[in-house]
């Protein structure tokens, strides 16, 4: 395989947290800060992707992160659209590769790639020339989450270094949490996982967090950083109930120190991993996260595209 | 039990460091083979070749019948042959399943025109290898089956594996057999550890393996019949395989060139040649399957080669199918990766590529005296080649070598008397 792949060319991506160093993410983060005055203003389109052409494929549903993405671009003035697996030629069994390169046709300067497989954004971004921005494959990876969550901690919090994050719920099916507990090692945070050993895969702590079966770990956290807990879960015995999941590891009123935020990255069961009473305090910081997610994709698309810091106009813009 | 193309026996002559310890040999000759009988063994120059016993491969997926795009019987036959081998063995699950002595009748058949070396064919040791019946066994036995297996799955029936175990005294056939316990690898595409973790791919634990590899080695305690274990690939296995062995249990066990060289580090490429079933494992277990295969607990090595269409590996890593091909690359592989640094004896590793597996299947093993069929491979170890897509005979390119340089090739293979691969830079 490793024959059929073009050189290493100066393309920037964004296709795992594992690829970026501290320098990346706080470049990132900064940009969204200055690009968050810009959604402040009257008038909230800035003209800086003119002339680009930004295609996002999805394979697996979402609103939150397509919808972003959609509106990211269109906030830079990059022409956009969406390409959904439903009522594609993906429905009459085109693979991957050749949506791909059938899209590439169109010289798109950016594919934004959500896939149920891991490894996707990777193939697509071996495939064509576009920059390729990982929107969530599989159980691996979904960077931009990641960024958004830094940002959305920084706002709150007034820094993200030193931060102890304790990410709860269902790890193991969870490209949240790998990309998460990857993204918080890069600039200073620390993350604890917690949940039910079943859910908790083998060798985690390896990508530098602590391991917890206990919910007293969330204690000592300054975010609690709650995660979806699927119903198939159920089915395939990973733990007995609902019942006694929400019992064991259910983010109730009683379960928040003062002082603690809580995160969701949505969407959210109320009353099985978070309690309503906590997801309506102003604890929660879940609204914060989605409007966090348009201005750090506008940054990532920008950042993608420039290697350049973010031109001194359009941060004078921005901040006007 | 084995089946190659009918037709001439060749004369020839080669000479090197001749390389046999079974025969006690290891000495500059010229070795003469006469009408596909080695006729003389005199002395003679060191020259740049080192001359063995030509090498058989326990598990070779040839894809025929239904995936004739993937390989063929000719296809297959002249990669083993560039591969220094001179019998194979051919799994049954194709499209259908070898389980009847239709079906095998016409790859037999086939083999008689299309096959560059001879091919033992190994059928099911289930109807459709669904694992509820046995196959006619003995029927297929007489029509010229090397041994069983449900190889791509296991039995995942206790009482199937008893039953087959006790019918086997007919046959006198060894039980092959892929072992995997399926609730515990369901949904895991790589090794469960920390690389698994990382990336969020589907863990598949060790113990998918060896929980198999306990019930059957106990099983064939039990009835007092011999098995064989393919494509081990954990040390849980490995450790199960010396009790067995330390208790008198008549098993042989397999290992592939790829759980030997890599760990499950290579899959964080997320390149699709590197997914295999069982995965690739921890260095633990590479290291125990290393001693294992030293000190002759494993006493095979098989490819177990899987060709794949291009666009089938073309694809995300969860979606890819597992397997990779092998035989054009193995001896060079094994002798890069293990002989070179010190690891393995290159008289071990000819041994377990050769009479190693000929005897866990009671195949002839391939010898280097007076009066044998000549079964010779040749070999220059310093040649260095480069693994490339268009390099191979096989219809498949899947491997997990592509872009890598090696140090040792096959430059000659003489396969049941007949000169069957030369490689176009021999010396």
């Amino acid at each position: 395989m490793s024959e059929s792949r073009p050189p290493a060319s100066p393309r920037r991506h964004l296709l795992s947290v594992a690829d970026l160093d501290r320098r990346d993410v706080e470049r990132m983060l900064d940009t969204a800060q200055s690009l968050a005055g810009s959604l402040d203003r009257e008038v909230k389109k800035l003209p800086t992707l003119r002339g680009r052409t930004v295609v996002n494929l999805f394979y697996e549903s979402s609103t939150r992160t397509l919808a972003s993405f959609e509106l990211a671009a269109k906030r830079l003035s990059a022409d956009t659209m969406s390409l959904r697996s439903a009522g594609s030629s993906v429905d009459k069994g085109e693979s991957l590769k050749d949506t791909a390169l059938t899209l590439a046709a169109y010289e798109p300067d950016v594919i934004v790639v959500r896939h149920p497989s891991i490894g996707a954004p990777q193939l697509v971004a071996r495939l064509t020339d576009a920059h390729v921005v990982n929107a969530g494959d599989g159980k691996h990876q979904h960077p931009t989450q990641a960024l958004l969550d830094l940002h959305t901690m920084r706002q709150a919090l007034g820094r993200v270094d030193g931060v102890h994050v304790a990410i709860v719920g269902d790890i193991l099916h969870s490209r949240v949490a790998r990309s998460l507990v990857q993204a918080l090692g890069l600039v200073g945070a620390h993350a604890t996982v917690v949940g039910p050993p079943t859910l908790v895969p083998r060798g985690i702590e390896s990508l530098g967090c602590d391991v917890s079966y206990e919910v007293d770990a969330i204690a000592g956290a300054d975010v609690i950083y709650v995660l979806r807990m699927q119903q198939e879960r159920m089915s395939e015995a990973f733990v007995p109930s609902l019942r006694e999941y929400t019992a064991l590891y259910g983010i109730t009123p009683e379960r928040v120190r003062k002082g603690q935020v809580v995160m969701h990255p949505g969407p959210m069961n109320r009353g099985v991993e978070i309690d309503p009473r906590v997801a309506d305090s102003p604890a929660a910081l879940v609204t914060d996260q989605v409007r966090a997610g348009l201005v750090v994709r506008m940054a990532v698309l920008y950042d993608v595209l420039t290697v350049a810091p973010v031109p001194d106009h359009v941060r004078a813009r921005a901040v006007a | 039990m084995l089946v190659g193309r009918n037709g001439r026996s060749d004369s020839l002559v080669l000479e090197g460091r001749v390389l046999a310890s079974a025969q006690g040999i290891d000495e500059a000759l010229r070795i003469t083979v006469r009408d596909g009988v080695i006729s003389a063994l005199e002395p003679g120059a060191p020259g740049a070749l080192v001359i063995a016993p030509a090498f058989v491969d326990p598990h070779v997926h040839l894809r025929t019948p239904g995936r004739e795009d993937e390989e063929t019987l000719r296809s297959g036959t002249e990669a083993a042959a560039a591969g220094g081998y001179c019998a194979i063995l051919a799994m049954p699950n194709t499209e259908p399943v070898v389980d009847s002595a239709a079906v095998l009748g016409a790859l037999v058949e086939g083999a008689r025109d299309e096959a560059v070396v001879p091919i033992g064919f190994m059928a099911a040791i289930s109807k459709g290898q669904q694992g509820d019946e046995l196959t006619e066994m003995v029927e297929l036995a007489e029509a010229g089956a090397a041994a069983f297996t449900d190889d791509g799955r296991p039995v995942v029936s206790a009482g199937l594996m008893r039953r087959a175990l006790q019918y086997s005294v007919l046959t006198e056939l060894q039980l092959a057999l892929h072992c995997e316990e399926p609730s515990l690898s369901r949904g895991g595409h790589a090794h469960e550890g920390s690389v698994a973790a990382e990336l969020g791919i589907g863990p598949y634990p060790s113990s998918a393996e060896s929980v198999m590899v306990e019930r059957d080695l106990s099983l064939a305690g039990a009835e007092g019949r011999p098995v064989h274990l393919m494509h081990l690939s954990a040390r849980e296995s490995v450790a199960a395989l010396d009790h067995a062995l330390a208790n008198g249990v008549a098993a042989t066990g397999e290992v592939t060139p790829h759980h030997l060289v890599l760990t499950d580090e290579a899959v964080r490429s997320l390149d699709t040649n590197t997914k295999m079933n069982p995965p690739l494992r921890g260095e633990g277990d590479r290291d125990a399957l290393r001693d294992a295969l030293r000190r002759g607990a494993i006493t095979c090595v098989a490819t177990d080669h899987a060709p794949h269409a291009r666009q089938e590996k073309d694809v995300p890593f969860e979606e890819a199918p597992f397997g990779v091909t092998g035989l054009e690359t193995a001896f060079a592989a094994l002798h890069t990766h293990l002989v070179i640094p010190g690891v393995l004896t290159l008289e071990t590793l000819l041994e377990r590529m050769s009479a190693g597996p000929a005897r866990a299947f009671g195949l002839d093993e391939p010898r280097i005296e007076v009066g044998a069929r000549a079964n010779l491979v040749a070999l220059d170890l310093d040649a260095e080649w480069n693994v490339t897509e268009d390099g191979f005979r096989s219809l498949s390119a899947n491997s997990w070598l592509l872009g890598q340089a090696l140090r040792g090739r096959v430059v000659k293979t003489v396969a049941d008397g007949r000169l069957v691969f030369e490689s176009s830079d021999a010396p």
